[in-house]
């Protein structure tokens, strides 16, 4: 019998015979999808680790960053954290992560395959990113926006100052403090190679791996599917169940509702609206923030979690993890008391509503969806803030640099 | 010259003359010819009255009419309706079954073994299947047009099984193996008087004249069950058969006089037609080829009748009938030490407007007795709370009458078929199947010989189960149970009355090692009126579970409007404070703070600086430091302000 058949499942053809079995197999005295539960421990174990990776490599290159443009001092005033310990312990230790893994989601597959991506373009390793990426994408979509971001980590490296700055203590020195002379233009010559240009050596080879990795996925989707309708069944009953918003079940986002609520005739335009807003932030986003590739993943993956037509709590645990990555730059952000509440509100109003409406009968679908739209409100909150304190400290220290 | 013209137009008007005669001599052939044909166009009108044991009485119409294969199908008909005859011939139907039920029939004081319960039994609602003589692809086009043209004829809704949601294609559960079958069930259409006359309308005398005449709205429409069907066979061989039957249980009205004692509540109530129809039959509709009144005593009965020695004659000890019949037909039945049921029949032909048919039955002795009952009874119910899942659960029971089917009943094993749609929103893990014989699980293996699902598709097709069990005979109860998960709607596809909940069809549980036949032996067998020969009939035992009744989570259906602006304006903000912290430049923005006049102060500071009761300049003062928190609050507050606005316009807008 096909997968697809009988609108119950909507994954990848390749993530069934790997996790089925598991869910089937059933051990006396436990309960059946335990070994599926610790699969995906085991899972976000990985991530947890390659997120430490990822913040060790990030704090290296800042630093080195840093002391080039002579502001160690802003590191030594603001504090130094370890990030990747922060962020691997913000990961494993939030309840979101916690409850994903216990309600045996498959969102910490996409979860891993995201951050591999991510730690393969932060250390220079094409295959490892492309292979991330490509089975993100073909496992929810969503993921294939952050080709931006790792394109840039590929070409660029990891997150530094802008690099206008770069530009600008170079003409300060060579404006008047650097006497004119052998050791001054070596050092100069050196610095250049730190301002870094976009070496297209790497992206290629990503291109590459892309196609290499994607028409093997295909391949082997072609090879589970033969039978049943092929990939064009495949992609419409994966990507297309979740471009069309097709099932209304009730989730933390608020497009469920809207889409149950909204009038047939507009159904079409309000999806197209949907989805061109996450398309639609992608270029401002990296204007302003080409030189932080990683960061601007972070917003893209915490816009998606927000947009996505099916949201769940494995996407916010991501995303919340990866902001650990960034608590050197992010100390100063505001509404942060307001924002930790916030979350710790909804996250124990939500089910209250949600049991009062579906399970006791007593409360009403307005009471859950007031909890979506106020988590969608938070997460937009958490967004601005974070890229309006990254601009401010960016800002920050060209001030450092100019004064 | 007048005379010789006048001479000549009397010649050419006696030609003319000629040519008209000879014209309509053909035409006459032609009509008589026709008429010879049409002589095989046949209809018979009976009616079967059985008094049951819960003291209510059972009428079944039963109205034939015939068509013999020729190639004027669906262009002129004389007593066959034309309307039918065309749909047959534009969807090429091979069988057609058409039910409109209000009431369920009870198996348990009705009867569930023998043939008039086993074929007239049908589920609430409208019941259709059709079976037609068409390729596999051109099948659901048909099947399509059929209902639209079906509910066209009967006034009903029957054009909702169109949509691929509410029909499916049984391939073995429902009857033998046919890939040509579509079946489909709504079982919350309303039945009425709307849907009657129609039906009527098909028939050559309506209700003007002969047995339909009977059918006096109200006394129907007040009954417990009443079950209008069509039925339809058609092949090359022997044309096309329509049955239409009507099966009405009815409670007579109890006429006694002075004070009921004990003896009196075991009496049976007396009745005639007139005291339930409250009309007499005045003879045969005149179109009919054969017409005849039944009284039907079934076997359990007629064992009491025995017992007390009263015979077969119509006015015995135990009751009175109140006209003569014109012939006893005795069941043969072929197992020993039982007696059989007894059937007196009355040809209505010999009866007319002045000396109106009135057959009734008037009891002398109180009898009590019971149905033949199915040898197990089926019956369907939902487990679980709450509007997120649930389970549908099966049990089947054995009755008393089990072991008369079965001769040796230990070491035997019976066979079972069920067949289940479920709609769309009614997810079915099928996989989740629990079976508890005698309340102790089994594994499916062993129990389930066969199985076919075709799991539903949302908003495409239903989900249907077609199921074939194996169980031991002697066992005391056999259940089945599997867990479902509750789907969502959009608020359009709410019924009107969304929180009364959504009906799953009934499910038709079938007994392939039991069949139901009456036989009877006396005379010619083909002889037999329609409806004896339909009795005799050999059919594989089935019964109908109940209706069940999902409640699904319901929407607030008064929201469209402030979900659509809620949700909206969270992306507004989403997107213009994106948009607009990204814009910023800070840097011009300090330069441009100090070369103003920092003298203006928002209206929201102002006002809170005067709550707080302090003064202007010295807010002034300490607003310097607090400039960069400044936007950021401003903001926030703009979104509670937002936010309360929302919240209190939506307040009112529901008060109101």
């Amino acid at each position: 019998m096909s997968p697809y058949s009988g609108s119950m499942y909507h994954g990848s053809p390749l993530l069934l015979p790997v996790l089925g079995p598991l869910t089937v197999n059933r051990v006396k005295g436990l309960p059946a999808h335990l070994f599926c539960s610790l699969i995906f421990v085991i899972v976000d174990f990985v991530t947890a680790m390659l997120i430490r990776a990822t913040g060790q490599k990030l704090m290296s290159t800042y630093h080195r960053s840093l002391q080039l443009l002579n502001l160690s001092c802003v590191q030594e005033t603001a504090g130094h954290t370890h990030v990747g310990d922060l962020a691997s312990l913000i990961f494993l230790w939030n309840p979101f992560t916690i409850i994903t893994c216990a309600g045996s989601s498959t969102s910490p597959i996409d979860n891993l395959m995201i951050v591999l991506s991510i730690y393969g373009a932060c250390s220079g390793l094409s295959s490892l990113a492309s292979f991330g990426w490509v089975v993100s994408t073909h496992l929810s979509l969503y993921p294939a926006i952050l080709v931006i971001p790792v394109i840039l980590l590929l070409g660029y490296g990891p997150d530094a100052p802008p690099s206008k700055l770069f530009f600008l203590k170079k003409s300060n020195e060579s404006g008047g403090s650097c006497p004119k002379d052998k050791t001054c233009s070596e050092q100069k010559s050196k610095e250049e190679s730190h301002i870094r240009n976009f070496c297209w050596r790497p992206v290629l080879f990503f291109i590459l791996w892309s196609l290499i990795w994607s028409s093997y996925i295909l391949f082997l989707s072609f090879i589970s599917l033969k039978e049943f309708g092929g990939l064009s069944e495949m992609v419409k009953k994966t990507h297309g169940f979740i471009l069309n918003v097709e099932d209304l079940s009730p989730n933390i986002g608020v497009f469920w509702y809207f889409f149950a609520e909204v009038f047939e005739f507009f159904r079409s335009f309000f999806l197209i609206v949907f989805h061109i807003n996450i398309l639609f932030m992608l270029v401002p986003l990296v204007i302003r923030l080409r030189h932080r590739p990683c960061f601007l993943a972070f917003v893209y993956i915490a816009i998606m979690s927000m947009l996505k037509s099916y949201p769940s709590v494995g996407d916010s645990a991501l995303y919340l993890g990866l902001l650990g990555l960034f608590a050197n730059e992010l100390a100063e952000m505001r509404f942060s008391f307001f924002l930790l509440c916030g979350y710790v509100g909804i996250s124990l109003l939500s089910p209250v509503m949600h049991n009062l409406w579906i399970w006791r009968g007593t409360g009403n679908a307005n009471f859950y969806f007031a909890t979506g739209i106020a988590y969608a409100s938070l997460q937009t909150v958490l967004i601005v803030e974070c890229v309006s304190t990254i601009l401010k400290h960016d800002r920050m220290l060209r001030n450092k640099l100019t004064t | 010259m007048a005379p010789t013209r006048a001479r000549a137009t009397i010649h050419t008007s006696f030609l003319l003359l000629l040519l008209v005669i000879f014209l309509s001599c053909d035409l006459l052939d032609r009509i008589i010819a026709s008429s010879g044909e049409a002589s095989e166009e046949e209809f018979t009108e009976e009616l079967l009255l059985k008094p049951l044991p819960d003291k209510k009485i059972l009428a079944h119409f039963h109205f034939q009419s015939t068509v013999p294969p020729s190639d004027s199908i669906g262009h002129h008909h004389h007593l066959f309706p034309k309307a039918i005859a065309q749909l047959v011939k534009k969807f090429h139907i091979r069988e057609l079954e058409l039910s409109f039920t209000q009431g369920r029939w009870n198996y348990e004081s009705w009867g569930g073994s023998d043939p008039m319960s086993n074929i007239n039994a049908k589920p609430p609602g409208v019941e259709m299947w059709a079976v037609f003589d068409l390729p596999v692809n051109d099948i659901n086009e048909s099947w399509k047009g059929l209902t639209h043209a079906l509910s066209g004829i009967f006034c009903s809704s029957v054009n909702f099984l169109e949509s691929s949601t509410a029909y499916s294609a049984p391939h073995w559960g429902l009857r033998t193996n046919s890939s040509s079958m579509r079946y489909g069930a709504l079982p919350r259409e309303a039945v009425c008087t709307e849907n009657l006359t129609p039906w009527l309308k098909l028939l050559p005398c309506r209700d003007k004249a002969g047995l339909a005449s009977l059918l006096d709205r109200p006394s129907i429409y007040k009954s417990y069950y009443h079950s209008q069907r069509l039925q339809l066979f058609s092949s090359d061989a022997s044309g096309i058969i329509l049955d239409q039957t009507l099966t009405v249980v009815l409670q007579p009205n109890v006429q006694r006089n002075g004070m009921p004692n004990s003896y009196d509540r075991f009496l049976q109530p007396n009745w005639s037609i007139m005291s339930m129809f409250k009309k007499k039959v005045t003879g045969q509709c005149a179109l009919a080829k054969a017409s005849s009144i039944f009284i039907e005593l079934e076997d359990g009965l007629a064992t009491e009748l025995e017992k007390l020695g009263a015979g077969e004659s119509w006015n015995n000890l135990a009751f009175d009938l109140s006209v003569a019949p014109d012939r006893v037909i005795k069941e043969h039945n072929s197992m020993e030490g039982k007696s059989s049921s007894i059937l007196y029949e009355f040809k209505v032909v010999k009866y007319s407007k002045y000396e109106p048919l009135d057959v009734g039955i008037k009891w002398k002795l109180p009898l009590v007795w019971s149905c033949p009952e199915a040898p197990f009874h089926a019956r369907r119910f939902l487990m679980g709370s709450g509007n997120e899942r649930g389970s549908i659960a099966f049990s089947l029971q054995p009755t008393q009458s089990r072991d008369q089917f079965l001769s040796d009943s230990h070491k035997c094993t019976v066979r079972a078929v069920i067949f289940q749609v479920v709609p769309w929103y009614v997810k079915v893990y099928y996989h989740t199947l629990q079976i508890f014989i005698d309340g102790r699980s089994v594994p499916v293996v062993d129990v389930v010989e066969k199985i076919s699902v075709s799991p539903s598709e949302d908003k495409v097709s239903p989900g249907s189960l077609q199921m074939m069990l194996r169980f031991p005979c002697d066992m005391n109860s056999t259940a089945l149970a599997m867990d479902f998960d509750k789907g969502f709607l959009h608020i359009d596809e709410y019924p009107p009355d969304a929180n009364q909940g959504f009906d799953i069809p009934s499910a038709v549980v079938s007994f392939p090692d039991f069949y139901s036949s009456r036989s009877y032996l006396e005379g010619n067998c083909l002889k037999h009126p329609p409806l004896l020969l339909k009795l005799q009939k050999r059919t594989v035992l089935q019964s109908y579970t109940e209706v069940l009744l999902v409640p699904l989570t319901t929407p607030d259906f008064s929201m469209p409007y402030n979900v659509i602006t809620f949700t909206c304006t969270v992306l507004a903000l989403y997107f213009g404070s994106l948009l607009n912290a990204l814009r910023r430049r800070i840097g011009e923005e300090e330069r441009l703070l100090k070369s103003k006049d920092s003298k203006q102060v928002g209206l929201i500071p102002r006002l809170l600086s005067k709550l707080k009761g302090r003064t202007l300049e010295s807010h002034q003062s300490s607003s310097g430091s607090t400039a960069s928190s400044k936007p950021g609050a401003k903001w926030l507050f703009k979104v509670i302000f937002v936010a309360i606005f929302a919240v209190l316009w939506h307040y009112y807008s529901n008060i109101d």
